[in-house]
């Protein structure tokens, strides 16, 4: 045995799920070790098979699956001449039981539905102790408080009796990870652990992650499709296409030097800050979309106005009640989601958000669609002949409205309904609107359909039978379906693969060059806004704190958040690993870390939009010079 | 919190208020009253119309003041506890209900019970067994229950019992115990013959009950949480047991506002096949009979407690559930 001996060897593993008559492999013969205090990543698309390979080492197979042959073993730096073949234990059988929780722990994708909602943080997290270490309660309770203490709770006796709904996702990841470490395991699984999180909560539970690993010696099996993430993580790389190892090796080999094409196509369609004007994403598989098929979509531009904005919103603010408390007591507090927030959408570009969640982002949206009314504030909608007031549209007025902004979703699976086939789906919008004849409808569905680059064949199927990209494009064909100015694209490809990430986004910049479309393009990685949008606005608190030409913003940003969002961006490349100092110092987004002249000590007032020029605005104390702002 | 009880209970006045508003109107907007009725069989049974005994009825009974005055006088002497006097039976209502009310809580708690007991394990078994022959063999029987209607089972019950045992299984108690007082014959008395009704109104509850607890538990059971919580090294029992039953009984605890009602209601149609000493029985006939205090107390007796379920468990969701308790009246 060499120095560092092997926490988990996989060997020749395969894993199939039982279907009538045999059994679908997804696992084919993968073997790999994960040796003890060393961090190993298993890389590869959503159905690649590396969740499958992390359910069998945790015994969390679904009912229907099976290993077909090859061995799991685990070595307990605690027994390290007992090995422990995992593949041959009895499914949720004693011995499993023993060492899920207490030697191996596990964190999920989605810190919110992977917690109870109905149990207390503390609860979750003692339940551990309780089946693995029989304490009194009071230091069972004391070891919960000074875990959550280690993970970053500033207040571990508060945190305790909190509920995973009353936490932010980046401290539901945390609880999380207390809950998984509350036994000091040999081995941790993290199963995708910051996908869901905002770019700095990433960056610090990332940091953090690594802090406890080094104090706690445990080895670290993460998977990701982050490549970002694999760069400042991992020692060894594994990389999974299709239930095979393509390639493994340590991280340096691999990014340096990858050898298959799929790891090469990989990294080419990862958008990245350095591309040049105009460069276009290389996606592993192309869209195949049909640009003749948009033809008959183009509608002939409104005559005149061509200047004026497409839609302007001045003084925007929205804000809404929440409580707290206990079951007798609660208190109720305002919180402002939307605050004076003014800014323009020119017709035919592409205007960024950026924010983390929870900064007003969607709220935003949704004021824009009137799906939401706002306390007060204006927005003005120009259809190249006439102003239309937004927020005092009724009735027809409205319905005729509506078509004229769409929005396509984040989450490809839940925008679409199960019960409905492709064909409703796109055409339901042309019905709602009684927009041409059953048979005109019907063959502009097909030629959506096309301009998407589905096969008209597909018409019939129900959504489940798509992949997620083929599901996100849908969404922009049925988006398209009205012919609307501006599109509203909420987080589009964040629930995607990289590799899908980059059809999707080459998909979006045709459309809008062919069709002249408009977007508001939400985000919270900047990467993807980077590759996309031609100005940006930042968002911060329900402000917007810095808005500016895309490349002025990348090039020269001001604002110490957008500075801080920037930091905190992890490149797929070594020589730029994240700068862990400047994260860990505390949130970015709260207004205390950020440089005197953009805070607004308690006044909003005192804060105003400057302009530096070229139009590049920034949020900060009017008493700064221009100058001065530039220099910092 | 505390705020959202005293707003809840001050709600429930009005609408008890509407809701004897309407029982009135319904009850007194028939084109004839009851003293009608009782003059018109009299006279077709050829007795003779005592006109002075039936206008004095009518004076007491305030059938001679406008309807509006009438109810006001129904509705303060609900308040007071004083629930009218029936005509039918020549009795305050308060014991013409008397016995009957004790009767009818304790064959619909047993009920409720039954199919608690039987539901509930049959439920989890089929949800934890998806698909498995055990599955389809239960889930068919609670559909059966389900789809045979009550008198048609209680009448097969008769006959059957009848046919092979010679047993005589109406009723709630053997008749000699009718009127007597409560003794230890009595009570087993009730025992024996309580069986019987409970299986035969409890059959279809238990079949819908099997559904909804299997539907929200395989809801619940394929959720991440579950898979967090056997990834800490839980026996599956107590996975299932400590989060997706837990989650699965908001459903549960949201039907209450029904259960209240039905405790006193449960069943009229059987408990007319089988002649049983209940409410049902008494409301259908007073029903017929348009003996509207009778029917008019007994409605809103109704009521009441549906109001008082749905608060009881709304509350209960409030205090077994912190997402309704703290995000419930965040305006979204």
């Amino acid at each position: 045995m060499s120095a560092t001996p092997d926490i988990l060897r996989v060997e020749d593993l395969r894993v199939g799920f039982a279907m009538q008559g045999g059994a679908a492999e997804v696992v084919k013969g993968v073997s790999f070790r994960v040796p003890a205090g060393k961090t190993v990543a298993l890389v590869g698309e959503s159905g690649s098979g590396k969740t499958v390979i992390s359910q069998t080492v945790m015994g969390l197979l679904p009912r229907n699956g099976l290993v077909l042959g090859g061995r799991v073993l685990f070595t307990d730096p605690k027994t390290p001449d007992a090995p422990v073949d995992l593949a041959t234990l009895v499914r949720d059988g004693p011995e499993i039981r023993a060492l899920r929780g207490s030697r191996m722990g596990m964190i999920f994708q989605e810190p919110m539905s992977s917690l109870s909602p109905v149990h207390t943080i503390g609860n979750q997290i003692r339940e551990n102790l309780i089946l693995h270490r029989q304490t009194s309660r009071e230091s069972m309770r004391d070891e919960v408080r000074h875990m959550l203490k280690l993970v970053g709770f500033k207040d571990p006796a508060r945190a305790y009796g909190m509920y995973p709904f009353e936490l932010s996702g980046g401290l539901r990841q945390r609880a999380m990870l207390a809950m998984a470490l509350i036994c000091r395991p040999a081995l941790l699984i993290a199963d995708e652990p910051t996908t869901a999180l905002d770019v700095t909560i990433q960056a610090q539970v990332l940091n953090l992650m690594r802090d406890l690993q080094a104090e706690l010696g445990m080895a670290i099996l993460l998977i990701t499709h982050d490549l970002g993430v694999v760069a400042n993580m991992a020692d060894e790389v594994v990389v999974v296409y299709h239930g095979e190892i393509t390639e493994a090796g340590t991280a340096s080999d691999l990014f340096r030097r990858p050898g298959h094409p799929y790891l090469k196509a990989l990294l080419k369609a990862l958008p990245s800050f350095d591309m040049k004007p105009g460069e276009r994403l290389v996606a592993l598989r192309d869209s195949g979309a049909d640009l003749h098929a948009l033809v008959p979509l183009r509608k002939a531009g409104p005559a005149g106005a061509q200047d004026a904005p497409l839609l302007s919103i001045r003084n925007l603010r929205k804000s809404f009640t929440i409580k707290s408390g206990g079951f007798l007591t609660s208190r109720r507090d305002s919180v402002v989601a939307v605050d004076d927030v003014s800014f323009d959408i020119r017709r035919g570009e592409c205007l960024g958000l950026v924010g983390e969640s929870g900064c007003g982002k969607t709220s935003l949206s949704k004021l824009m669609m009137r799906a939401m009314t706002p306390d007060r504030g204006s927005v003005t909608f120009n259809d190249g002949t006439r102003e239309i007031d937004v927020l005092k549209l009724k009735g027809a007025a409205l319905r005729d409205f509506r078509p004229r902004v769409q929005m396509i979703f984040q989450d490809p699976v839940s925008s679409l309904s199960p019960r409905m086939t492709v064909m409703n789906i796109i055409r339901e919008p042309l019905e709602i609107h009684g927009v041409g004849t059953p048979k005109e409808r019907t063959e502009r569905v097909g030629a959506l359909m096309a301009a998407v680059g589905l096969d008209r064949r597909f018409l019939n199927r129900y959504p489940h039978s798509f992949s997620g990209g083929q599901r996100q494009r849908i969404s922009i064909a049925r988006t398209l379906a009205m012919n609307p100015d501006l599109i509203i694209c909420d987080e589009p490809v964040s629930a995607l693969d990289v590799s899908v990430q980059a059809q999707v986004l080459n998909l979006l910049k045709d459309l809008k060059r062919e069709l002249g479309l408009t977007y508001l393009f939400i985000s919270h990685n900047l990467a993807v806004v980077d590759y996309i949008a031609d100005r940006i606005a930042v968002l911060a608190h329900g402000r917007i704190v810095e808005i500016a030409p895309r490349h002025l913003l990348f090039s020269r940003p001001v604002h110490s958040y957008t500075q801080a969002l920037m930091r905190a961006v992890p490149y797929p490349d070594l020589d730029r690993p994240l700068d862990l100092r400047l994260i860990a110092g505390g949130s970015a987004s709260d207004p205390a870390n950020w440089a005197p002249e953009f805070r607004d000590e308690g006044d909003p007032a005192s804060v105003g939009p400057i302009d530096l020029g070229d139009g590049h605005v920034v949020l900060a104390r009017p008493s700064v010079g221009r100058r001065e702002l530039l220099a910092s | 919190m505390l705020r959202y009880l005293v707003r809840r209970v001050l709600i429930m006045v009005p609408t008890l208020f509407v809701t004897s508003a309407l029982i009135f109107t319904v009850m007194s907007s028939a084109p004839t009253n009851y003293f009608d009725n009782l003059v018109q069989e009299m006279q077709a049974q050829g007795e003779k119309v005592d006109q002075a005994r039936i206008d004095f009825m009518k004076h007491e009974y305030g059938f001679d003041k406008p309807p509006v005055e009438r109810y006001f006088w129904w509705v303060g002497g609900l308040v007071r506890g004083d629930f009218g006097y029936s005509f039918e039976y020549q009795l305050p209502v308060r014991q013409v209900v008397g016995d009957r009310v004790w009767l009818t809580i304790l064959l619909s708690f047993t009920t409720i019970v039954f199919t608690w007991l039987v539901a509930f394990p049959i439920g989890i078994y089929s949800a934890t067994h998806q698909y498995s022959w055990g599955d389809y063999g239960l889930t068919t029987l609670g559909l059966m229950g389900l789809a045979i209607p009550h008198f048609l089972l209680a009448l097969i019950f008769l006959y059957f019992s009848n046919q092979w045992f010679g047993l005589s299984i109406g009723g709630l108690m053997d008749p000699k115990y009718f009127d007597a007082p409560m003794s230890w014959g009595k009570f087993t008395s009730i025992l024996s013959h309580l069986w019987i009704p409970v299986i035969i109104i409890g059959t279809a509850g238990t079949g819908s009950m099997i559904r909804s607890v299997r539907a929200n538990l395989l809801e619940e059971l394929h959720k991440q949480y579950v898979v967090t919580a056997r990834s800490k090294g839980l026996s599956p029992w107590r996975v299932l047991f400590k989060y997706p039953f837990r989650m699965s009984l908001n459903f549960f605890i949201s039907d209450i506002g029904s259960i209240l009602p039905s405790v006193i209601s449960g069943g009229e149609l059987v408990a007319i096949v089988l002649s049983l000493q209940t409410t049902g029985p008494l409301l259908i006939r007073a029903l017929q009979s348009q003996d509207i205090y009778l029917a008019g107390s007994f409605l809103m007796l109704l009521s009441t407690l549906t109001v008082i379920g749905v608060l009881v468990s709304d509350v209960a969701l409030a205090f077994l559930d912190p997402r309704i308790r703290l995000l419930g009246g965040a305006t979204k």
